[in-house]
């Protein structure tokens, strides 16, 4: 019992030693060491510093790579190939792009980057945030309802199919649903009755396999109408849950 | 009673005596008059204009601001029937030695009461006295005697002329206050964007209260007076605000996610009832007045919204649902058990309840659908019996109807011509007159006091 015991204190300090000098052994990497246990390393690790000037640019515009490496022989930036061991490149990207420097040395090799960012005025991919108002509405077509009701009419039900798959299409539109009334009867009661109408919908589109936290409903009852003539034609223009992102 | 198209000049002229005595006749079944005090034999009334004392520059129109409203508040409020200006012996008596009764009492006056006094302007103040005689008792003339001194201002005369009026219809209405001191706050895009306006019962001093530039609805006055409950509605949906009348500005409300409207303060102004969608549809919540401690109080789909508290007992909420289709009114208790359906077809809107608790006014179409016969309009419905009567006929779409704090008046939206204005009225239907005239008014609400 007294043994083990000594034993494993014996151990601790030992682990507690190795720990303290492979600490210290990092920290002073650079640095020529007076040889104790583990042999030194012959070489130094070699490091490297990259950096791009200005780092955001316009389409066509360049901007400045410069690099410093030490204790490096054989160094090279990915998509530029091998490079002196310090020096300065001018570059154009026409997208954003990371410069990635590898050096080697002796001592290991190491690596460093830098990211000049380009500017993209009009991409022609559907990137989310660019999508206009008339192409969204375009594609995603009004719910109209009858005289005082929130009931999905099936051509209603038919309008948001076809929404919902253009949604789910566009997987990062946020939709805004808001509910009309026609100018007749009373602002409050239409105020509740176009909250129906916008959540018909949600739960219309929610069912048709968009995901309900990219929906959010409103009312504007009859405090807005899209058509002022007192006729049915023009009272069925205003019964609707019209669509739009949602910034 | 519509009149049918008739086929010839000559038939016109034969049966347009009957046409008349027809429509009098269905006129006599709707027109049943209600209300506090106003079935009663009125009181014939007279008020002399008061004597000028002094000679004070502004003396002159204070007086006939003075007169002006002392006479026209006596007149709306109902329960006096008024010795004309005309009628009135062309005397002013300025005190009780200077007042022959047998002036006012005899033919063509008439009158049982008569108000009369002084006005003068000394040293930057308006100083009223004011009597109310008994023109019949010759012995013991004096019901009513009061002194006014009040710092003058542009309003001054109008204020006191509404004091004393208010003191008159006190003595002779049943120990009720006059409501010539009260307030109505109504919408008006009159700026530009619908913001809440203020007013005097009588439409004047007409002002603009909040200053939002967005779509603000809905106002409530609290019991105090002291805060304007209301909502907003912007592109981010709609919120209940509240004003506070005495610091002048708004105060925080919790805002929650956008689908809250149509507020209504509890008689002791401790909780607040509106129409709110956070758990989905539609339903009626109660908050404590700083917007805290909800509870849903409704739960059946379908729109409910309107919510307005028995302002007697504070324990009942009349609303408006549409979970049968089109909405009808209902009153329930204010923790959401007892539902009782009021109107039983058509399409009822916007429920106001009487101060004493018997009535609800409110907006309904009968006949509700493309084509049907008759219009929106407004009213009263005794509620121990459920037995209703029409207030407003063919004068345009008629809604939101708000009781007067004396429940012998009835304010409403008035809408025609695509124009919409405030007007007030009697609780039996009689002395319709509008209050405003520029812009579009809205949904108007008179003060509880």
């Amino acid at each position: 019992m007294q043994n083990r015991k000594k034993n494993s204190a014996l151990a601790v300090a030992a682990l507690a030693a190795f720990l303290i000098t492979t600490g210290c052994h990092h920290k002073q990497a650079a640095a020529p060491e007076p040889p104790p246990p583990p042999p030194p390393a012959t070489a130094p690790a070699p490091t490297a510093n990259i950096s791009v000037t200005p780092n955001a640019i316009n389409p066509g515009q360049s901007a400045v790579l410069n690099w410093t490496t030490t204790n490096a022989t054989d160094v090279s930036i990915d998509g530029i190939g091998a490079v002196e061991t310090s020096g300065t490149k001018n570059v154009s990207p026409s997208d954003t792009t990371t410069y990635h420097l590898t050096a080697r040395g002796d001592g290991g090799s190491t690596d460093a980057s830098a990211t000049v960012t380009v500017a993209q005025p009009q991409a022609p991919a559907p990137v989310p945030q660019q999508m206009t108002e008339a192409e969204f509405e375009q594609n995603v077509k009004p719910a109209f309802f009858d005289y005082d009701s929130y009931s999905i009419r099936p051509d209603a039900q038919q309008t948001i199919t076809q929404d919902a798959s253009f949604l789910q299409a566009h997987p990062n539109i946020k939709v805004l649903v808001a509910g009309y009334c026609d100018e007749r009867g009373s602002e409050e009661y239409n105020l509740a009755l176009g909250q129906n109408r916008a959540n018909a919908a949600k739960t219309a589109l929610t069912q048709a396999g968009v995901d309900a936290s990219r929906i959010r409903t409103i009312s504007y009852g009859k405090e807005k109408q899209f058509c002022t003539e007192m006729n049915e034609s023009c009272w069925q223009q205003n019964r609707r849950d019209q669509f739009s992102i949602d910034q | 009673m519509n009149a049918s198209p008739l086929g010839s000049k000559t038939t016109a002229r034969l049966l347009l005596p009957l046409f008349f005595l027809a429509a009098s006749i269905g006129g006599a079944q709707d027109w049943v008059h209600t209300g506090t005090n106003l079935g009663a034999q009125k009181i014939r009334l007279a008020a002399a204009d008061f004597k000028m004392v002094g000679t004070d520059p502004a003396l002159s129109n204070a007086q006939q601001t003075f007169n002006q409203v002392l006479y026209a508040d006596l007149t709306n409020a109902g329960i006096f029937d008024m010795v004309s200006k005309s009628m009135s012996p062309p005397v002013m008596p300025g005190s009780p030695q200077e007042i022959n009764l047998s002036q006012w009492n005899a033919p063509p006056a008439n009158a049982a009461m008569v108000a009369f006094g002084a006005i003068s302007v000394q040293n930057g103040r308006d100083v009223v006295f004011g009597w109310l005689f008994d023109a019949k008792n010759t012995g013991s003339p004096q019901v009513l005697g009061q002194q006014y001194n009040e710092a003058a201002g542009p309003d001054t005369a109008r204020h006191i002329a509404h004091e004393f009026a208010d003191a008159i219809i006190e003595r002779l209405g049943g120990g009720i206050n006059g409501i010539a001191e009260s307030k109505i706050f109504y919408v008006s895009d009159r700026s530009g964007a619908k913001e809440i306006w203020e007013m005097d019962y009588d439409g004047f001093n007409q002002h603009q209260i909040t200053h939002l530039g967005q779509i603000c609805l809905s106002p409530r006055i609290s019991p105090d007076g002291g805060r304007l409950a209301f909502s907003e509605l912007t592109n981010k949906g709609s919120e209940i605000r509240i004003y506070s009348m005495s610091l002048n500005r708004m105060v925080s409300f919790p805002i929650h996610d956008g689908t809250d409207f149509s507020p209504a303060w509890s008689p002791d102004g401790n909780s607040l009832a509106f129409s709110s969608s956070r758990s989905g549809d539609p339903e009626i919540w109660v908050s404590s007045a700083s917007g805290f401690g909800l509870r849903r109080v409704t739960a059946y789909r379908g729109p409910d919204v309107s919510p307005v508290w028995n302002p007697k007992t504070g324990n009942q909420i009349a609303w408006i649902s549409g979970r049968t289709g089109l909405p009808q009114v209902y009153i329930m208790s204010s923790d959401g058990t007892g539902v009782q359906r009021m109107t039983d077809t058509g399409y009822a809107t916007s429920p106001s309840w009487s101060p004493n608790g018997q009535f609800l006014a409110f907006a309904w179409s009968r006949h509700y659908g493309p084509g049907a016969p008759g219009g929106q309009d407004i009213y009263v419905m005794d509620i121990a019996s459920l037995r209703w009567i029409q207030l407003t006929h063919d004068i345009g779409r008629t809604d939101f109807p708000s009781w007067s704090p004396d429940g012998r008046h009835i304010v409403f939206q008035r809408t025609a011509h695509g124009h919409s204005e405030i007007w007030t009225m009697l609780a039996d239907g009689t002395g319709q007159h509008a209050l405003t005239t520029t812009g579009n008014g809205r949904m108007p609400n008179w003060s509880w006091k």
